[in-house]
């Protein structure tokens, strides 16, 4: 929980500067963008934070996005699928992929930085060959009142990706943290060959993470797609696995595999989120967005690595003095 | 061979860590082309003194001096300039890289100026001369990754000769040899004895110590405890100055063995045959409350043979039975449910997660049943891990500790305590005192008895002859993927065990 302590005091640092600079920033309507934002952002991040976990990465996400998005908008105003249809669709498009994903990396032990870079070349291309490279949007579609609501409407003035994303991180909570599944996606990212010493079937746990990955993709793909409302094959999602991987690391999750919090994960997001606000709303020019963003996950980072190197010094301490005992 | 002036004198040398002395006092002195075995128990002190000398660490107090002038040493490159060289335990050869390029490595020659080339030519003619001088039959270009262990080992040497080492500190150097690579290379401590190097030899292994060393240096608790010169080194001598005790002491209570050995066959092992060694079929069994020990050289097949039995490694064939009934054994899950348990070779790889801490990794394999609905009980899971922690006293403070922060022996213990938390049928030890120290292996030695007696068949694969005799009922004995004998206990003795390991008999 220390870490998290750590990231959080760092939002909060960075909201009151903002808001002091800027009162700006705390006016409704910033807030409900930033909310809107974090909520969207941060469902495909927890499931890119629990490939993390397994020790994996996912790079194909903005790619399928992008993908899911156009095959929405296609389904629904070319092809003729009801609303219902086109969801589920979408939701077993984005978790068949990456079953497919899962399989290749725990069957035929391909490198996940491989397979997923792959599927970020193949469904970028994919996307635009069925547009035709053509921006596509949902017209005049009826009965989408309620996926315009879930992306852009609010709940008591709170938005609703927002109030998604609280739902699915509690639940992600619960499973990741006090599960048997989330202990064994623990220990497989930790160590694979132990935990399958210790019976845990770990090809299944792996791929099943995938899955996940690729469901909350989907939804937030879902999200992303009526909230901007047109979908560029060329454009849509570019860079968001990046957003999902530097919110997740952010969060304390290391690459390494083994490590992470959904708590974390969450932080991660809200502090990219308003790093990105905070580069508008200071007059900094937007070019320097990205290089913002840069300093800011590398400052977090190395402050993290360097309290986790004093507390394991600790412990060894402590261990120390208990046996000179 | 009496040494003039000591070539190297290291005189109350005291080391401090948070919370524990390492070192206290302690003096070696080392002639020129004198062998020195440097012995004791884990944690003795052996390692933080080679450190210091090695320039790894820093003393606290003390005086290092070398051909009698006071040497400061800050760093392992220092070391190397005064001609101190280091065998590890693990390999630190480059194995993407030739020979000659790791015995050069850090000292390149060059050519081409400002260009700095490799003087490739240099560096292979020479490499070829060293090699050759080691009696070592491959070429100067050959990859290090298609070596053995014992040439890769060899090849350090080369390095270490060619930087022109006078003192070679060798730390277990046989522990991963065969018996044949062993003979080789205790040969060749003789052949740089004559040549005047100056070889400290830290080993478990008494026999070497014995046939090899002109003096021991026994530490114990991080201080001198003795020292033994020529003949008067004998095993029963050192491992009493070592521990402060007898050795037989370890094994009380384990023979009784007799009618143990008639009882009903438990687990009967009736076809096995690995990937290693496909055209040999392994067949065994092992009594309830027996202890079937395994010899062997290492690389014999018998971890292949545990690891295949308890399902996390393919096998050709498994026909296995435990109390008449059938097992099919696919993975370890399999095994687990059947009550078959592998206590691996590896502990620190494949027996714990060493990021977990102690209750995690108690509880893992077991994690069903302290929960309800997938959701786990944290009163239920702690209790479970402080239970198994008192039964088999895991010197912990709390179950909340890191594995990663416990001695050997205590790790070894809560790989244990896990599959304690079930009802085993069958355990299977896979060189279970490996870098334990000699307190906690008596330990060890406890608990494998009493779950004998308690009704478990148990498995235990070792290399450590003592060991192997001490706590076995039977021994099995396995040569190249071959088993060539299983010795009752009246049949017991190291040469009977030896003559099956090395397959001249049987």
């Amino acid at each position: 929980m220390k870490k998290e302590l750590g990231i959080f005091v760092l939002l909060i640092v960075l909201c009151i500067i903002v808001s002091a600079i800027n009162p700006n920033f705390l006016l409704t309507i910033n807030l409900q963008n930033l909310a809107r934002q974090i909520g969207a952002f941060g469902i495909f991040s927890i499931g890119l934070g629990l490939v993390i976990i397994t020790g994996g990465i996912e790079l194909s996400v903005g790619s399928m996005m992008a993908l899911l998005g156009v095959l929405m908008s296609m389904m629904l105003t070319e092809w003729g699928y009801g609303v219902v249809a086109a969801v589920v669709a979408c939701l077993g498009i984005g978790m068949v992929l990456s079953l497919g994903h899962g399989l290749l990396i725990t069957r035929l032990n391909m490198q996940p930085f491989i397979v997923t870079l792959c599927g970020l070349l193949f469904y970028r291309g994919l996307a635009r060959f069925v547009t035709n490279d053509e921006t596509k949007g949902f017209g005049s579609v009826e009965g989408l009142d309620f996926l315009r609501f879930l992306a852009n409407g609010n709940l008591f003035h709170v938005p609703m990706p927002f109030v998604l994303l609280i739902i699915i991180a509690a639940i992600t909570w619960v499973v990741l943290h006090r599960s048997v599944y989330g202990r064994y996606l623990f220990a497989t990212g930790r160590n694979p060959e132990a935990a399958r010493y210790a019976g845990i079937d770990t090809k299944n746990i792996v791929t099943f993470t995938y899955v996940i990955s690729g469901l909350l993709t989907a939804i937030s793909g879902i999200i992303f797609a009526f909230y901007t409302n047109s979908v560029s094959p060329a454009n849509h999602g570019n860079a968001y696995e990046l957003y999902g991987i530097a919110a997740a690391v952010l969060g304390g999750c290391s690459l390494r595999g083994g490590e992470g919090s959904v708590v974390g994960i969450l932080i991660g997001t809200a502090l990219l989120q308003v790093l990105r606000n905070l580069v508008n709303l200071l007059g900094i020019p937007s070019s320097l967005d990205f290089a913002v963003m840069g300093a800011v996950i590398l400052i977090g980072v190395m402050a993290d690595q360097i309290f986790t190197e004093r507390r394991i010094r600790r412990q060894v301490a402590l261990m120390r003095e208990t046996s000179a005992q | 061979m009496a040494a003039q002036a000591p070539l190297l004198e290291m005189e109350g040398i005291s080391k401090r860590f948070p919370g524990v002395v390492a070192l206290d006092n302690v003096s070696l002195t080392v002639g020129v082309g004198e062998i020195v075995a440097l012995i004791g128990e884990n944690g003795a002190g052996k390692s933080t003194l080679m450190k210091i000398l090695g320039g790894a660490i820093s003393r606290d107090s003390g005086t290092v001096k070398i051909n009698g002038q006071p040497a400061e040493i800050n760093s392992p490159r220092e070391a190397s300039a005064l001609g101190i060289e280091f065998i590890h335990q693990e390999l630190s050869v480059l194995d993407n890289l030739d020979v000659a390029a790791n015995i050069f490595l850090r000292r390149e020659p060059t050519t081409g100026g400002v260009l700095k080339l490799i003087d490739r030519k240099r560096i292979h003619r020479e490499s070829d001369e060293i090699l050759r001088k080691l009696g070592l039959g491959i070429s100067s270009r050959t990859l290090l990754g298609q070596l053995s262990l014992a040439q890769q080992q060899l090849v350090e040497i080369a390095r270490a000769l060619s930087a022109g080492a006078r003192i070679i500190i060798m730390d277990e150097p046989t522990s991963s040899l065969t018996l044949t690579e062993t003979r080789r290379l205790l040969e060749l401590t003789k052949e740089l004895k004559a040549e005047n190097v100056s070889i400290i030899y830290i080993s478990h292994r008494m026999h070497e110590v014995e046939e090899i060393a002109d003096r021991a240096v026994v530490l114990r608790d991080g201080r001198n405890a003795g020292e033994i010169e020529g003949s008067e080194i004998t095993h029963e001598r050192m491992v009493r100055m070592m521990v402060g005790r007898d050795l037989k002491d370890f094994f009380k209570g384990a023979a009784g063995s007799a009618e143990r050995a008639k009882r009903d066959v438990a687990f009967e092992v009736r076809r096995l045959r690995t990937l290693r060694y496909p055209s040999h079929r392994i067949s065994f069994n092992v009594a309830k409350g027996e202890v079937l020990g395994f010899a062997g050289l290492v690389g014999a097949g018998r971890s292949e043979v545990a690891r295949a039995l308890f399902g996390v490694e393919e096998a050709l064939e498994t026909d296995v039975a435990l109390d008449g009934k059938d097992l099919r054994i696919n993975d370890a899950h399999d095994a687990i449910t059947n009550g078959i348990y592998l206590i691996p070779e590896d502990r620190r790889q494949s027996g714990l997660i060493v990021d977990f801490n102690v209750r995690e990794n108690i509880s893992l394999p077991n994690l069903e049943s302290y929960s309800s609905a997938k959701i786990i009980n944290f009163t239920k899971e702690t209790n479970a891990a402080r239970q198994a922690i008192k039964a088999i006293n895991i010197k912990t403070p709390t179950p909340e500790i890191r594995a990663a922060n416990l001695s050997g022996g205590n790790q070894q213990k809560v790989v244990l305590a896990r599959w304690l938390t079930f009802a085993p049928r069958v355990l299977i030890f896979d060189e279970p005192t490996r870098g334990i120290d000699v307190g906690a292996k008596a330990e060890i030695y406890q608990l494998i008895r009493k779950l004998a007696s308690d009704g478990v068949s148990v498995i235990v694969i070792s290399s450590e002859m003592e060991e192997v005799l001490g706590i076995s009922d039977r021994i099995a004995v396995m040569h190249e993927g071959r088993l060539t004998g299983i010795l009752q206990r009246e049949q017991f003795s190291e040469e009977a065990v030896m003559r099956l390991a090395t397959g001249t008999e049987g």
